[in-house]
């Protein structure tokens, strides 16, 4: 199989880190070669952060280069626009609504567009827009968007729910297990 | 058993089954969780140093006594540990000791882009440099051997993506060392010259011994494909090779990169018709290249700084590149910044309004530097602020000293901050010093430090007093402000600047981010007494916006810190009380 490449991005401390651990747990345990490649450290806080997932029958590369994304899941809308670049064509892009300034937007030195989504379209590319936050709200935790976006992101894989489902059991701490799996099918369904 | 693991678990699995018995490290990124997984094995006594020259010191204890030892560091961190590994190289080992250092191409985290490689051509230690979380393990394996069997430390070299990357980890036994009778050797450990002067040809003996295993060891090996291009190169460099050329090119790839081997390399060069070295930073691989009379292409096409990717090479040796979309709309930058409720924020917020000039140093605060604070005037290495600023009222006089300060965090302050501070005290400076002391190791990650009061597991420790030590320094006037109260703040950096003697203020307040740091209630604007003359945007906080030409503060991010209630002239935040 050639290699798959889903790249996470978002705002550091959005929970980019469990998603991808998920993702890289549910992969091995299909039988891929998986590489995942993170950020770490609190050096992130509120910056763009990025995470690359490549799985397939042999993978070299740990990171995923412009043009080469088959997905992108980004936690925040104009992070989706910030990597569009690497999205291959055809790929799509599964983006949380939710905005988040940052600091030269609130110190007045730039602007946020708001409506970069609708350029992307423009340009074909494929946007799966969905309201993330709300629903990790109704699932219990205003954290667990970044399990919303899995559930989103499940719908387009060859995977069982159940896998999945499992995945997330083997993941997660025992005490956010129900939180995440109400939020993972919330993003799966809606 | 398989396992996807980071490449650091993958390091810290490999000292686990080597029967690595001792391990002292400096957090840095990004070589941090090498210890943080280390310390998870109870068959290995881990800590956390209060620099890299300790960690390093003890491995070498650790060594002499017979056990295997290791440290981890960044690049810059065996900057601090040079001093050791340069005369290790003349004592060798007892038990094997291999050094860990992440070198960070492209600086995700760091102040600069040193290439690591330097150190073991110029301390004569083999270095080894994996390129993915398997080999990571199983070359730590084969460093000990090395180690022991050539009688010298052997550095890893390790870089951002294989130390922060997972892939698959083939898990095996620990293999159990018993620790031999320790043995007095005063001729091999005790390099003073009569000794040293013995121990320097040995050194350059064994750097040729290397170089020859160099040619036939297993760490390095041949990939043959098409014959057309040729290509030498190590560590992450290789994934992007494969990943661009799959087999369509020949390559030698170089899992031991000093010494380098010289027949090896000729030998593959004859069968290939143009040959390229591909390395990330600096062309040392091909400088080597050069003195062995083997033409090569190299840094004339690939460049000394930044991070390389499939993109670069594809662009080098112009192929096509994947199509990809932009926007034309620009996207703004996202920088990292101080969280919303940091403690650092109130104590910049008043040296911004003063416009008091700070020498910063290395940890969260570096961010006090970003607009709007733009609190900081340098950043330069680990304890820097504290004996620049010693130099820098030398050189200004007492104009300057009633003007300008530093801050340090409170692992910084222990790392080698308070050497500086000793200066300033034993040479007379009325500097002001101010350590901002948030209760942990903050930019790596949260580790505990000789200031928090517990170890690296998290158990009870000995808290470094640090109003006593300031004042066993040599420093009278010593105060604790918090940095949540603004006016407290206000008055003790004036006062302090005032004096006529040195002084140290430590601002004190845990990290918000620690988990017993409990968040108070989000505070709310009441947009009807809001006039947006945006004071409150002055302190520069992620959590606070203005929309509509009213503040606004995001609920997902604020912790009630409440700082900006202090800003606001007409009141209009408040704080939900429970």
């Amino acid at each position: 199989m050639e290699t798959k490449n889903v790249m996470i991005v978002g705002v550091g401390g959005q929970g980019s880190l469990l998603a991808s651990k998920l993702l890289g747990a549910l992969l091995t345990r299909e039988g891929f070669d998986v590489k995942v490649s993170e950020v770490h450290g609190m050096s992130q806080r509120g910056g763009s952060v990025v995470t690359y997932v490549r799985y397939g029958d042999k993978v070299y590369s740990p990171v995923i280069a412009a043009g080469e994304a088959d997905f992108i899941v980004s936690f925040e809308k104009i992070e989706a626009a910030r990597y569009a670049q690497n999205l291959k064509e055809g790929g799509r892009i599964i983006v949380n609504s939710q905005m988040i300034d940052p600091m030269p937007v609130i110190t007045g030195a730039a602007e946020y567009p708001a409506d970069i989504l609708e350029e992307l379209k423009a340009k074909g590319v494929l946007v799966d827009e969905i309201d993330a936050l709300s629903l990790a709200q109704q699932a219990g935790n205003a954290k667990s968007v970044n399990i919303v976006l899995m559930g989103r992101l499940a719908k387009y894989f060859d995977i069982s729910f159940d896998k999945w489902v499992e995945a997330i059991k083997a993941t997660v701490k025992p005490q956010f297990v129900d939180v995440n799996l109400k939020a993972f099918e919330l993003g799966y369904t809606v | 058993m398989k396992k996807l693991m980071l490449g650091n678990e993958a390091v810290a699995r490999g000292l686990y089954e080597a029967g690595v018995s001792v391990v002292s490290s400096y957090p840095g990124t990004p070589s941090t969780e090498i210890t943080e997984f280390a310390a998870k094995y109870d068959e290995i006594y881990c800590e956390w140093a209060p620099n890299e020259k300790v960690a390093a010191e003890v491995a070498f204890g650790a060594s002499l006594r017979g056990a295997r030892s290791a440290c981890a560091m960044k690049h810059v961190g065996l900057n601090v540990a040079a001093d050791p590994l340069f005369t290790l190289s003349y004592t060798g080992v007892n038990g094997g000791m291999v050094l860990f250092v992440a070198d960070d191409p492209a600086m995700h985290s760091s102040q600069n882009e040193q290439d690591s490689r330097h150190y073991a051509i110029a301390a004569k230690v083999p270095m080894l440099e994996p390129s993915d979380s398997a080999e990571a393990k199983d070359f730590v394996k084969a460093a000990f051997a090395l180690s022991e069997e050539y009688d010298t430390p052997v550095i890893v070299r390790m870089c951002t993506r294989i130390a922060h990357s997972q892939g698959a980890v083939e898990l095996c036994a620990r293999e159990e060392r018993a620790l031999p009778a320790y043995e007095k050797n005063p001729q091999k450990y005790i390099m003073a010259p009569a000794n040293a002067v013995r121990r320097h040809p040995f050194v350059e003996e064994r750097t040729k011994k290397l170089a020859l295993l160099a040619e036939t060891s297993p760490l390095n090996r041949v990939e043959m494909g098409g014959t057309e291009k040729g290509i030498i190169c190590a560590g992450t460099c290789y994934q992007y090779v494969k990943e661009v050329f799959g087999d369509s090119v020949s390559v030698l790839k170089l899992g031991m990169v000093h010494p380098l081997p010289t027949d090896l390399i000729k030998d593959f060069a004859s069968r290939v018709q143009q040959l390229y070295v591909i390395e990330e930073l600096d062309g040392v691989i091909e400088q080597h290249l050069c003195s062995i009379g083997v033409p090569c292409v190299g840094k004339a096409m690939f460049p000394p700084v930044g991070e390389y990717n499939q993109t670069t090479i594809r662009a080098a040796f112009s192929l096509p590149q994947p199509p990809s979309v932009t926007t034309d709309t620009p996207v703004p930058v996202r920088p990292p910044v101080m969280c919303a409720g940091c403690p650092h924020r109130g104590l910049f917020y008043t040296l911004a309004k003063h416009k008091i000039t700070c020498l910063g140093d290395i940890g969260c605060y570096t961010l006090g530097s970003a607009p709007p604070l733009t609190a900081l005037d340098s950043t330069l290495c680990m304890g820097a602020s504290v004996s620049g600023l010693h130099g820098f009222n030398k050189a200004g006089g007492s104009e300057s000293a009633g003007k300008t300060v530093c801050v340090i965090g409170d692992s910084t302050f222990m790392h080698s901050g308070m050497t500086g501070l000793v200066n300033i005290a034993y040479n007379d400076s009325h500097s002001t010093v101010i350590i901002l002391d948030n209760s942990i190791t903050g930019m790596t990650g949260h580790q505990q430090n000789p200031t928090t009061g517990k170890n690296i597991k998290g158990d009870p420790a000995k808290a470094v007093d640090l109003e006593a030590l300031c004042h066993a320094i040599g420093i009278d006037r010593v105060r604790v402000v918090d940095p949540y109260d603004l006016k407290a703040c206000e008055a003790a950096i004036l006062e302090e600047l005032a004096a006529d003697e040195p002084s140290v203020i430590i601002s004190r307040r845990p990290c918000m981010l620690l988990k017993y740091v409990k968040p108070q209630p989000p505070v709310k604007v009441n947009e009807d007494k809001c006039v947006g003359c945006k004071m409150c945007m002055k302190l520069g906080c992620p959590a606070i916006s203005m929309k509509q030409g009213k503040a606004h503060v995001d609920f997902t991010q604020c912790v009630g810190c409440a700082v900006c209630t202090q800003l606001c002239r007409v009141g209009a935040f408040q704080r939900e009380e429970k």
